[in-house]
């Protein structure tokens, strides 16, 4: 068993938190894991990547090769088109609808969407209004990691455990409202029955 | 046995802990912060009381780690690979010194400039300074390079450099941590006089240094982290270095074919390379940097052996590995996946909303509107992004400091008026002695401090400029009327304007304080106001 994630976003939108609740659930299992961030000049509102590796066997390189990636989770919608050539052919991409917009010459939302749309294995939703629906705008990207949940080796459970070792510090209401979120994008994949077998 | 999940910057930090270290010292730099920064953090180092504050610059953190060497205690200083260079005259000679406690200096490249300036290849310097170079190759190793390194540096009395690149310094990976054993006692050099560089101690202690070489290159060939991995394809040989390997195996999960030497230790072990070398057809060198080992190998003349890398070519000059490119180098057939979109587009990194910095580049690009462009010296901090849209604010932006000086020198051959902008922390790592300087010859620059009180670009670590800076300038000579505090606001926009308007003309140095607090640190700040005050009502 291995999964090899490309997490994108742009700098300060939380894609480490994904990778935190992701490696905790891999770590519990007693898993392989590496995983590659970015820290420093790009944080500041630049595009920002995370290699995700988990692996029942040892993983050499930090990177993931191009054309290996099971899965790229994005918070952003361009920005999840950033890293395709990473994406094996089957592979899945799963991307936030709302752009984040802070260069004058970002594309047409739409033709984004379309983009992401006709990816043969995608899932495109509107993270930050599923949020709001269930828990706070906030939680956003614990909603793209429930959309994400049925791709990765692990029951539900075990990502709301980590979410609690996590979030806990800051209260129940928080583990409540990310829990929540998590079982919205879980829900929002399951309906469109893409689980991968 | 104990397991945590850590950065290759946090797997050095717990590893020099348990190894007994009392001290480190360290100017923040990416890829290097994390390391302190873990320090800082630890509750064990805290309780412990080991030195973990920031330095002034890489220069202080240097000396200050050899000075606690020769009081007997395991230390370690931390840097990025530019930092070295402003490290360099320590470090060297701290090669000649030798060292009394463990002396490590921890130094991460990086390669591809993620997030600096150039690409240079620290262990270059470690062969400078005739030290052994240890180059971890996963987090594991970084851990255990700790121990094995203080170790290494008391058995010789030696400084030991530990050199990392960015992909190791920043990513994760499960750790398995050993038994952490005592400090050093206070113990001072037998010998009162081998710290004391005069001409006749320093060619004494010279020759004792070059008298170890060989005895470092034998430790290379006995190193735990140099492995000759027999195999039978001789066709082709492999000299991975450091985190090359690890980009080489992914590309043979089953194992490689092909002989491998895996480098983490230098000086290079030639027992090893030769022995690769008279036994395969060719071999191909894989090195996160520069050249330097095969440059070693081909020698002047590049006539002897088949070997292929970045000087032939079949690895790109420049620019950090990764699993593809190795590859590629090794002539595989690479799949990627459907090309990047041509809607997409670049997305440089930029100044946070509501940062200090906006307002102050606002203010000066008016002040400068009706003269002829290219009169901005910058420096080395988050304001550097004032040369992108929409500021398009400076000229210059070389290393730490240099905005000052070279403000100075172009002041000098005519230019006028001619600017400086300079962070808090940047200007008391290296600007300080450059404005004093410009005081001696009364250089007519203007001299713009950005304080956002905080060294900002690597995350906010504290600045030693914070609350100094008007009495520095004072005590440099700076006249105390051309020493003006503003408050980089937007509703103070008009009066800044007019402020740097009227210190641009004067014909002397002035400095502009620019003076508001860092957005990022403000908000945590707000933050942990508002969370100690909710705990406090709910206790009461």
């Amino acid at each position: 068993m291995k999964r090899d994630i490309i997490l994108a976003g742009v700098g300060g939108q939380g894609i480490l938190t994904i990778a935190t609740i992701i490696g905790l659930a891999a770590v519990e299992r007693g898993l392989q894991l590496k995983q590659a961030e970015v820290h420093g000049m790009s944080q500041r509102g630049g595009d920002v990547q995370s290699h995700l590796r988990i692996s029942d066997r040892q993983i050499h390189s930090d990177l993931i090769p191009e054309g290996r990636a099971d899965l790229i989770i994005s918070i952003e919608p361009m920005e999840s088109l950033r890293y395709t050539s990473f994406l094996a052919p089957d592979g899945w991409l799963i991307a936030n609808k709302k752009p984040f917009v802070n260069i004058p010459n970002y594309p047409d939302f739409e033709l984004v969407w379309k983009q992401i749309e006709e990816l043969p294995r995608s899932i495109l939703i509107d993270a930050d209004k599923l949020a709001r629906e269930v828990a706070t705008g906030r939680s956003m990207n614990i909603v793209i990691l429930g959309a994400s949940s049925p791709f990765l080796p692990f029951e539900l459970s075990e990502f709301e455990h980590a979410i609690e070792t996590i979030f806990s510090r800051k209260g129940e209401a928080v583990v409540t409202q990310n829990v929540a979120a998590l079982r919205a994008g879980r829900a929002f994949a399951e309906e469109r029955n893409l689980a991968m077998q | 046995m104990k397991r945590m999940l850590l950065l290759g910057d946090e797997a050095i930090a717990q590893g020099a802990l348990d190894a007994g270290l009392s001290g480190v010292y360290a100017y923040p730099g990416t890829p290097s912060t994390e390391i302190t920064e873990y320090i800082q953090r630890s509750k064990e180092a805290h309780e412990r009381g080991v030195h973990s504050l920031w330095s002034a610059n890489e220069k202080t953190a240097m000396e200050a780690a050899l000075g606690m060497s020769y009081a007997g205690k395991r230390v370690m200083t931390c840097m990025k690979h530019v930092g070295l260079n402003v490290a360099a005259d320590g470090f060297i000679n701290a090669g000649i010194t030798g060292a009394n406690g463990g002396l490590l200096v921890v130094v991460a490249d990086d390669p591809s400039m993620h997030s600096s300036q150039n690409e240079q290849d620290s262990r270059f310097y470690g062969k400078f300074a005739l030290v052994p170079v240890l180059e971890p190759a996963n987090q594991q190793e970084c851990y255990l390079a700790t121990q094995y390194g203080f170790d290494l540096s008391e058995k010789y009395g030696t400084p030991v450099m530990i050199r990392i690149t960015t992909r190791l310094a920043h990513s994760r990976a499960g750790v398995e941590l050993g038994e952490p054993r005592a400090e050093n006692e206070l113990t001072l050099p037998a010998d009162k006089r081998q710290f004391v560089l005069l001409p006749s101690i320093a060619r004494r202690n010279y020759q004792s240094l070059l008298g170890k070489q060989a005895a470092f290159e034998e430790e290379s060939e006995q190193s735990p982290l140099n492995a000759y991995e027999d195999a039978d394809n001789r066709s082709l040989g492999i000299i991975a270095c450091g985190i090359g390997y690890n980009y080489l195996m992914e590309n043979y999960p089953d194992g490689c074919p092909h002989p491998v030497l895996k480098i983490g230790q230098y000086p290079v072990p030639r027992t090893m390379v030769k022995r690769m070398l008279d036994n395969c057809e060719r071999v191909l060198v894989l090195e996160e940097g520069a050249p330097m080992l095969e440059e070693q190998i081909r020698g002047l003349m590049d006539a002897t052996y088949n070997i292929s890398g970045r000087l032939d070519g079949v690895v790109p000059r420049a620019g950090e590995l990764n699993p593809n490119i190795v590859a590629q180098a090794l002539a595989m057939e690479i799949q990627p996946g459907m090309e990047k979109p041509q809607i997409v587009q670049p997305r440089p990194p930029e100044l946070c909303k509501g940062c200090p910095h906006i307002d102050s580049y606002n203010a000066l690009n008016e002040a400068l509107s009706d003269l002829e462009p290219g009169r901005v010296f910058s420096d080395i901090g988050c304001y550097t992004l004032g040369a992108l849209e929409p500021f398009n604010s400076i000229n210059t932006c070389v290393d730490m400091g240099a905005s000052i000086t070279m403000a100075k020198g172009a002041a000098d051959a005519g230019l006028f008026p001619a600017v400086a902008v300079i962070g808090d922390s940047t200007f008391t790592h290296s600007g300080m002695t450059g404005l004093l300087d410009a005081v001696i010859e009364n250089t007519p620059i203007t001299v713009m401090i950005v304080d956002n009180e905080t060294t900002g670009m690597t995350g906010g670590q504290t600045s030693s400029a914070r609350g100094k800076l008007e009495d520095i300038c004072k005590g440099i000579g700076v006249p105390e009327d051309h020493i003006i505090v503003v408050e980089p606001l937007r509703k103070n926009h008009e009066q800044n304007i007019d402020v740097i308007k009227r210190e641009l003309y004067h014909r002397g140095v002035s400095v502009i304080i620019e003076r508001r607090e860092c957005i990022q640190t403000a908000v945590v700040s707000i933050k942990l106001a508002k969370e100690a005050k909710a705990k406090k009502e709910e206790n009461a």
